[in-house]
């Protein structure tokens, strides 16, 4: 990875494990990160296709129920904890915001690097607790499935769980505190990129949700432990409140992973369109509306749970109205690519990826949010095909298109393009390939979490382990390209997509410093197309 | 770091001491409404089931001693005092102000926590720790169950903040007896305190709906 001009950056301005177990630079500790959550991520993939291999076929030939309520309990629960939720935050926000706002760290390092090491605490309990035997609640460790009726590692998971929220929650009061106070001279609130709002209203979220979920689970461990009866009907407890406490965070968290990634696709699309965002202040408002509905909108998990029938009419009314800071976004990009001179490279296709599933997947939360059709759909793969539409065909591809457009600036090399569209391309087709039949499946009435179904649902289950064969093959490419380019590919420009943003004006990978001297800002975010005077 | 500048005390990513005086404290404020969130879950379970299972939960509100907890919300107002006498005697720059304010703040925490013990000893002698000791001599032992289980977990995350908050102000006398704040740099101090009078906001909170509410 020996630079050919030996210029001091922050990759090689110290060498050894010390210096980077024990960095405070938020580059360096954004990287530890990435190396984290992408274990974390192949071992969630494992899992699915554990799972897609024993949906092959209608029987249950390949595991058995209880390993099978282990295998999806684990593939939720490493995906949405240990990849989903830190993935674009932890790694992007954290090696982006300083650079974005012109700062020369974020405003406490040693937090930063404590969240990290708390998330691997998290992770090691939780590894644990999966090469023990594993743990069957579903992720949602739903009460008494998590209390009374199961035996298995509940309580490691749990430790594992309440402990990693804390690196969410640091993370979050981080940002929030750099955000406000380390922005550069001339960098006004209006003038910060969409990325930087997308991860304030994220940041939000995870600092007032998080410690709610901390607790929850903090709850039904002492349950567990000293056999209390919090949550249990038969000692006086109600487990509706669990649900109720559960999806406060849950539901806000699947913002915490979304919004980051919208805030990815503002900067591609400006950049790959040439153009000015369409509706800057309405896209860095429906950032901060999708956060704070997203608060208000949790009772429509639990249509089925016993709900007044008042409360699931105000619940599902206000979860219409969080479509319509989303459909704000999305027309707004859209009309961004509007008459914008569009190039088609890796991340413009991840990006584009991003709408179009993000949209599908919008829509058919619609559905759910529908008192009736909610009932009928309930705990079917409707619902596994919808949050996966938003969680994986959304965050997941987002994330993948920063890899790809951030990647020259962290590394400072440059991957092969043509590979990489590729890969795009397999993601895209094997993703639908993978979760449009379960729209289907769940309509017909396959219930979620079996590992049997009747034979009639086979020819759909088949298509989607095949599409999810393409799907892993479109996730192991860019694994080796990517690591492929640190040793071969060619050294990256500083601003080798010619983006507006500060992160692009500093040399690629950046010095330690960040910037020689500290920049100031004379103008709006995305100010395309750039002057030639202008590029580096 | 290489821009670490004149005044030790900025750290390396702030300008001046003003942004690092404005980040601190902001992170601070930050961090005390995640607290509070985390507090409200409990507050929640709280009210849900006093609302469900209110004679229950009077019932069982009478085995606590109200006394000692007025007592001890007494010491706990006096803490917050000289809380924040401390942080106004670093703001003036006077040592031996702050150390004394500190070292009182610390003693009055200890004393409120040593009350909260005795008390959790009398509640293990008369069988009122949830679990499968649980005796309660009245009807509806299940609820008058889970009334002391949040009163053990309310008031024992409360008491946890008062020992990590004893061990932080702690560090901040040893600081402050040392010289490490002055009437221009004495933030530490000031976010200690505002720890410190949360936690003490908890408590009374937790006071009334715990001990006094449907006392007769």
């Amino acid at each position: 990875m020996e630079p050919t001009d030996k210029r001091k950056h922050y990759l090689n301005a110290d060498y050894g494990i010390r210096s980077w177990l024990l960095t405070l630079d938020h580059k360096r500790i954004a990287l530890l990160y990435l190396i984290s959550i992408t274990l974390m991520f192949l071992l969630g993939s494992l899992f699915a296709v554990l799972i897609r291999l024993e949906l092959l076929t209608p029987a249950g030939d390949f595991v058995q129920a209880d390993t099978y309520n282990k295998l999806f309990t684990m593939h939720g629960i490493v995906m949405i904890f240990f990849f989903l939720v830190p993935s674009i935050p932890a790694v992007f926000g954290n090696f982006l915001l300083p650079l974005m706002i012109g700062a020369r760290d974020l405003a406490f390092p040693r937090l930063n690097l404590m969240s990290w090491y708390v998330y691997m605490v998290g992770a090691a309990f939780t590894m644990w607790a999966v090469l023990t035997g594993g743990v069957d609640t579903g992720w949602t460790f739903y009460t008494p499935y998590s209390t009374t009726a199961s035996h298995s590692n509940v309580m490691a998971t749990a430790i594992g769980i309440f402990i990693t929220g804390f690196s969410s929650i640091l993370t979050g009061l981080n940002f929030i505190v750099t955000i406000h106070t380390m922005r550069a001279p001339g960098l006004t609130w209006f003038r910060l990129p969409l990325f930087v709002w997308a991860h304030y209203a994220t940041s939000l979220i995870m600092i007032l949700g998080t410690p709610v979920i901390a607790i929850t689970i903090f709850l039904v461990g002492v349950e567990r432990a000293f056999h209390l009866g919090i949550f249990d009907p038969a000692l006086g407890g109600d487990p509706i409140l669990f649900q109720h406490l559960f999806w406060f965070y849950s539901h806000p968290a699947v913002y915490i992973m979304i919004l980051p990634s919208m805030g990815v696709v503002s900067e591609i699309i400006t950049c790959f369109a040439r153009r000015r965002i369409f509706g800057y202040g309405f896209i860095a408002a429906s950032s901060l509306a999708i956060a704070i509905f997203g608060f208000l909108v949790w009772g429509h998990h639990m249509f089925t749970s016993t709900q007044s029938v008042y409360a699931a009419l105000i619940f599902s009314v206000l979860s219409f109205a969080v479509a319509i800071p989303s459909a704000v976004k999305v027309f707004n990009w859209t009309a961004t690519l509007y008459g914008g001179s569009i190039s088609f490279q890796a991340p413009m296709l991840f990006a584009l990826g991003f709408i179009g599933l993000f949209t599908i997947g919008g829509l058919t939360g619609l559905f759910l949010a529908a008192l009736g059709l909610d009932v009928h759909v309930h705990d079917t793969y409707f619902v596994v095909a919808h949050f996966h539409y938003i969680m994986v065909g959304g965050a997941l591809m987002g994330y993948l298109g920063a890899v790809h457009f951030w990647w020259p600036k962290i590394t400072g090399r440059m991957y092969s393009e043509w590979a990489a569209r590729v890969s795009a391309v397999l993601v895209f087709v094997g993703f639908n390939l993978t979760f449009f039949p379960q729209f289907v499946l769940g309509y017909l009435g396959m219930p979620r979490r079996y590992h049997a179904y009747p034979d009639e649902f086979q020819v759909l289950n088949v298509m989607s382990t095949t599409g999810a064969s393409i799907l892993g093959v479109g996730y192991m490419v860019p694994l080796c390209y990517l690591i492929w380019s640190l040793w071969r590919g060619a050294v990256a420009a500083p601003n080798p997509w010619r983006a507006t943003g500060l992160e692009w004006q500093t040399p690629s990978p950046p010095p330690t410093e960040n910037f020689a001297r500290t920049p100031v800002v004379t103008e709006e975010a995305y100010a395309y197309p750039l002057k030639e005077a202008e590029l580096v | 770091m290489s821009n670490v500048a004149a005044h030790s005390h900025v750290a390396h990513q702030f300008d001046d001491a003003a942004q690092q005086r404005r980040a601190v404290t902001l992170g601070m404020w930050v961090f005390l409404v995640t607290e509070l969130m985390m507090f409200g879950g409990l507050f929640t379970a709280y009210v849900l089931y006093r609302s469900s299972f209110p004679d229950a939960f009077a019932a069982a509100s009478h085995h606590l001693d109200a006394t000692l907890g007025a007592a001890n919300t007494l010491v706990l107002l006096g803490s917050s005092l000289t809380m924040a006498l401390a942080v106004r005697s670093s703001q003036l720059g006077s040592r031996g102000g702050t150390v004394a304010g500190l070292l009182a703040t610390i003693v009055l925490g200890c004393a409120f926590l040593g009350v909260k013990a005795y008390e959790y000893a009398h509640k293990f002698e008369e069988g009122l720790v949830p679990g499968p000791h649980f005796h309660f001599p009245g009807a509806e032992a299940n609820h008058a169950e889970l009334f002391f289980s949040l009163y053990f977990a309310m008031t024992g995350l409360h008491a946890l903040h008062m020992v990590v908050g004893a061990g932080v102000l702690a560090v901040l006398t040893v600081m402050a007896a040392r010289g490490r704040f002055s009437a221009d740099y004495h933030n530490p101090v000031e976010i200690g305190g505002l720890y410190w009078h949360f936690v003490d906001i908890v408590w009374i909170y937790l006071f009334p709906l715990l001990y006094l509410l449907g006392r007769h």
